[in-house]
């Protein structure tokens, strides 16, 4: 029976379970203007991949735990010295030193407004959110950089405020954990699974 | 802050010059079942050759290195695809590199094609891209593109790269646009234009005649932008020949085609547009400090630098090339341009990181007439025709094709040879294209300086692809 495929890590190594990939036949591909020639072939493939977050993997785990993480040069001789990074960086861009991890959830939640957004109508094959989809990019107090996100409640504008909103309940591990809400947004009004 | 130094601006030097002599191109198409790559590289091989007189084997003899652009690797299910071409190509046991830098494959072959000759390396140099996106329906080739964005960070929010410069436009139109209507049915004229350029270019894969109105009605797919603001999926191959001087001349000697300098210069950026630090603006020789002092006031949102408006790494190429060839206004020394129009909103941000328009005022180059072939205001000729290949809109987008189809198109002007390669009624009888009857020749007369802009990611690498008629040199020891 088919099983989709399961990993974890036991002594730095891979582990795993299940089905790596699904045989598909391949098929013909022919002419219909000129007589059914063949013209080539399907290749089917659905493989699963196993990726490591690496030093990020604070980030995405913690989510689901209803923070959002930031990394902070803490380098005296660096020229960046005090500088926040979000999206998290494990190193800084200057010295190349190995970042502090903060909590900015608070910051977050007091500072967070729209930088730029969009919305889109259509996306690539394999999305799961629903469209259309409310890109926003925020900017936070004190943090020079800008954070690529999504909003789920309303409609975005340049310059309105928002708050984080965390996939505490069955957590995907991804960036889709996070999203943004209107500031004023009422808890019970936010998308299954997700909490202040 | 991204802070310089000295060494890093440093303004390249070519050990020697560098000449594009011949170049070459197949038919451009969102799809080709009836062809492999390797015969649309051969498509472009055999046209390189046959415009200095030569046949395929005779230009070979002449090869000594070979640089292969193509990004990605996933599309056509193939690694090592540039082993697969060079074998194809008859070429081995030459050394071989492949080049990989998203939208910029093109430019960047040329650039180390370039590097070779001027270093001496070799004397003959073949630059060859070419993409092959019709293994996958469009969706799951938008999904594809998409993983050029962080895979972690970008790509999970809706696996659509139109997303990524949507909110660049909708920064761009707050700011600079100040939300005008009139700002977006500019854009909108950008596509009405690259798209009727197209109708005069055989090869070009998305001809159409179109109204601004068209546009602006057409389905969005990431707002504000909509289906005719953005550029087309394409299979295609694109080739060049670049040479020290005394094979260059050997190489062109009784053909049309004169043998043009060539200078390559690269910037970059960060792939998330996230990451980007404010920072100051890097200058181009026809800019001055004083005059963006006052560009937050002007534009309010537009002190940042580059924020979501801007492409640092086109503004560091033409830093570099500018300085390297001898170019200071680009308006008044270039002749023709053909830029990276992945989207109507990145081409007008191309206009103010090359300097056609200081930061803030790019729409200007459009609603002057600037950029046409003929100035629809006045009737004269536009003063920097900027894609009358069609561009990427119009045109194609072979991702490793793309950067030096823009080369050999802008060449064509430098040659007078646009309505020999763009007109002859067997081209468009060989690729099963109705010729238009209103079809025009789009030369540019007395083309003797070009620019050309290959552009990957959100920015991440941008190469500025300068071509001269040696005769007419901005410096003497460029």
């Amino acid at each position: 029976m088919s099983m989709f495929g399961q990993v974890y890590v036991k002594n730095n190594q891979y582990k795993i379970k299940g089905n790596f990939h699904h045989m598909t036949p391949n098929q013909p591909i022919r002419n219909a203007d000129d007589g059914w020639k063949l013209m080539g072939v399907t290749n089917p493939r659905d493989m699963t991949y196993m990726h490591s977050y690496g030093g990020e993997a604070i980030f995405f785990e913690s989510l689901g735990k209803g923070k959002l993480m930031a990394t902070r040069c803490d380098n005296r001789k660096c020229d960046m010295k005090g500088t926040i990074y979000q999206p998290f960086r494990i190193h800084c861009m200057s010295c190349l030193g190995k970042n502090t991890v903060i909590d900015m959830t608070k910051l977050a939640k007091k500072s967070a407004k729209i930088h730029t957004f969009m919305v889109c109508e259509r996306s690539g094959a394999f999305s799961i959110l629903d469209k259309p989809i409310k890109f926003i990019n925020i900017e936070f107090d004190g943090v020079p950089t800008i954070l690529m996100s999504y909003l789920s409640i309303g409609d975005p504008k340049i310059g309105m405020k928002v708050i984080p909103i965390f996939r505490t309940t069955n957590p995907t591990y991804t960036i889709l954990d996070l999203s943004w809400v209107p500031v004023g947004t009422k808890e019970t009004n936010l998308p299954e699974g997700f909490s202040f | 802050m991204i802070k310089f130094s000295e060494r890093q601006l440093r303004v390249p030097k070519l050990a020697r010059p560098v000449y594009l002599v011949t170049a070459g191109q197949s038919k451009f198409d969102r799809a080709m079942p009836d062809k492999r790559t390797e015969e649309l590289c051969i498509d472009a091989f055999t046209q390189a050759a046959e415009l200095i007189n030569k046949t395929p084997a005779e230009l070979k003899r002449y090869i000594h290195t070979c640089y292969y652009g193509h990004f990605a690797d996933h599309f056509g299910d193939q690694l090592l695809g540039e082993a697969v071409i060079h074998d194809r190509l008859g070429l081995d046991p030459l050394g071989n590199a492949g080049i990989k830098t998203g939208g910029a494959t093109g430019g960047s072959t040329l650039w180390e094609g370039m590097k070779a000759v001027a270093s001496g390396y070799s004397d003959c140099v073949l630059a060859m891209g070419w993409e092959r996106m019709d293994e996958v329906p469009t969706d799951e080739g938008n999904f594809l593109i998409s993983c050029a964005a962080d895979k972690d960070w970008e790509s999970p929010l809706g696996h659509v790269y139109t997303g990524y410069y949507a909110v660049m436009a909708q920064k761009y139109w707050k700011v600079f646009g100040k939300e005008q209507p009139s700002f977006r049915r500019t854009l909108a004229e950008i596509a009405v234009k690259h798209r009727g350029y197209a109708r005069f270019n055989p090869y070009a894969q998305g001809p159409m005649k179109i109204t601004v109105e068209d546009v602006l009605n057409s389905p969005v797919v990431a707002y504000p932008l909509r289906a005719l603001d953005c550029c087309l999926m394409s299979v295609g191959a694109a080739c060049a020949i670049l040479c020290d001087e005394k094979t260059a001349v050997e190489l062109t000697k009784g053909t049309k085609n004169k043998p043009l300098r060539i200078w390559v210069a690269a910037g970059s950026h960060t792939l998330r547009p996230a990451d980007r630090l404010h920072m100051e603006i890097p200058l181009l020789p026809n800019e001055t400090a004083k005059q963006y002092k006052d560009l937050g006031k002007r534009f309010p949102g537009g002190e940042r630098y580059p924020g979501f408006t801007g492409f640092l790494g086109a503004r560091m190429a033409a830093w570099y090339g500018y300085r390297m060839a001898g170019i200071v206004d680009p308006m008044e020394d270039l002749d023709v341009i053909e830029l990276h129009d992945a989207f109507t909103i990145s081409d007008v941000q191309s206009y103010e990181d090359v300097g056609l328009r200081p930061y803030g005022e790019g729409r200007d180059y459009v609603e002057s007439g600037d950029c046409y072939h003929k100035n629809p205001h006045t009737g004269k000729p536009g003063r920097l025709p900027s894609n009358l290949s069609g561009g990427l809109i119009g045109c194609l987008l072979a991702v490793g094709a793309t950067g030096i189809m823009q080369t050999f198109e802008s060449a064509t002007h430098f040659w007078n040879r646009w309505a020999e390669i763009h007109g002859d009624p067997k081209i468009w009888k060989k690729f099963n294209r109705q010729k238009p009857a209103d079809w025009t020749n789009l030369q540019v007369k007395g083309a003797k300086r070009a620019l050309a802009i290959s552009h990957a990611g959100v920015g991440s690498h941008v190469t500025a692809t300068i071509l001269m008629d040696p005769d007419h040199l901005l410096k003497e020891d460029a």
